[in-house]
């Protein structure tokens, strides 16, 4: 039994974020748990925010996946508690990223309690993936994906996507 | 496992308030989304385009809660249809049935309305949803807990750019004056917590809004400080509103748009 749930939970490790795929789910911190109940796969999801629109994508890959190394029975629950949050990316995971010219994510702050309100724009750990300048400045704090802000290295005048801190 | 109702809230009660908490996502969503290829720069476009998600996201998890808790509130449709409950539930109840605030079914207006809207109502629901994450129901208490971190950049983004068009020229300081004043009679609706939502929070599963307008007045007052614009007290209508199912003409004209192409092919896949 517990030589199954190893080997799917391997095999689930390996499925790619479908907006990002040079990460991994498990990378993503988005892979919860992986059991095996009467041969039957079960595999908790969280994904990263309410309105991902790759959650389907996840759950078809993880099944096809799944069901390509003898897996023929497989449910992929979506989890919201707790919820998701950068903090969950792994080292890999953030190094990956910034190989890949996406500046990773610094530190989540704790958010107990009312948010403060922020009119000076969020202050965050955005670094140039290319010339490695933290002399940045925030074009939108909405990208193109739900989970990163557009910047500009203000050193070397590129812009590039920054994975905002949640 | 479907997450169990808890003990001394009725399925129906529990239902009602997930469908206001999210037909008001589900209504501001496609406001927003409006915004597509119109918004006054890429940006800007991206960003509403970005809230408008957000706003769907949740919206799509509170109706699935609303529908597995009191499956009679879910719309029936021919036999074989692969809608699924929430999606029955936005496409194919009538205005009548939705339980949305009526502040966020007006038309759009312009950019400076809209912003000022994203702000009254983002400052409302984060509010809400910052003491919503502690419900004794499982699954609002992690939809709070996911969703208050977006409605922050929500209203952060909008009280960006309130001050921005507040403290910028004469026609942007007029066209947002304008859009507040259309806006604040509409806000009072928030206040009054309906009956539901009263009994509710009694048990610790809803918030009741009126215990966060000290809150959001201050926030607002933050906002709005130095731009010469006030605010009116947050107090209650007079009579019943978005809550109890009486809506505007504008909500009956989103709806045909938004449901139209569903309610063509009641049985489609999509």
């Amino acid at each position: 039994m517990d030589d199954q749930r190893d080997r799917a939970e391997a095999v689930a490790r390996t499925v790619t974020d479908p907006e990002l795929p040079m990460l991994t789910l498990a990378d993503l911190g988005v892979l919860r748990e992986v059991r095996v109940e009467k041969g039957r796969v079960l595999v908790t999801l969280t994904p990263t925010y309410t309105g991902c629109p790759a959650t389907a994508m996840m759950q078809e890959d993880l099944a096809s996946r799944l069901g390509a190394a003898g897996f023929p029975e497989v449910e992929v629950r979506i989890s919201w508690a707790p919820p998701w949050s950068t903090d969950l990316i792994t080292a890999h995971g953030r190094a990956t990223l910034a190989r890949h010219g996406i500046s990773p994510p610094g530190p989540a702050s704790a958010a107990a309690g009312p948010v403060p309100l922020s009119l000076g724009g969020t202050r965050r750990y955005a670094r140039c993936p290319r010339c490695a300048s933290d002399h940045v400045g925030v074009v939108s704090e909405f990208g193109p994906t739900a989970c990163t802000a557009l910047y500009r290295c203000e050193d070397c005048g590129e812009p590039f996507e920054h994975m905002k801190e949640v | 496992m479907t997450p169990e109702v808890p003990d001394d809230v009725t399925a129906a009660d529990l239902a009602a308030y997930c469908l206001m908490l999210g037909d008001d996502a589900l209504v501001l969503s496609h406001r927003l989304a409006q915004w597509c290829s119109r918004a006054p720069d890429l940006e800007e476009d991206v960003a509403l385009a970005n809230l408008a998600l957000d706003l769907l996201g949740q919206a799509r998890v509170l109706l699935a809660r609303a529908a597995e808790v009191d499956p009679a509130v879910v719309p029936e449709l021919p036999a074989g249809s692969p809608a699924p409950p929430e999606d029955r539930l936005a496409y194919f109840r009538d205005a009548a049935e939705f339980r949305n605030l009526r502040l966020v079914e007006l038309e759009n207006g312009d950019f400076a309305e809209t912003v000022a809207r994203v702000l009254l109502v983002a400052t409302l629901r984060l509010a809400v949803l910052d003491r919503l994450a502690t419900s004794t129901d499982e699954v609002l208490a992690a939809v709070a807990a996911s969703g208050r971190r977006e409605l922050a950049y929500h209203r952060d983004w909008a009280a960006r750019w309130v001050r921005t068009l507040a403290l910028g020229t004469e026609e942007s300081h007029r066209r947002l004056h304008a859009g507040l004043e259309r806006l604040w009679p509409w806000y009072a609706e928030a206040w009054r917590p309906h009956e539901t939502e009263r009994r509710l929070a009694a048990t610790g599963v809803a918030v009741d809004p009126a215990t966060v307008a000290p809150e959001v007045g201050a926030v607002l007052d933050d906002v709005l400080a130095g731009t010469g614009l006030v605010r009116p007290e947050l107090g209650e209508p007079p009579g019943p509103g978005g809550r109890e199912g009486r809506h505007t003409a504008d909500l009956a004209r989103l709806l045909e748009e938004m449901q139209s192409v569903a309610r063509a092919h009641p049985l489609g896949r999509w």
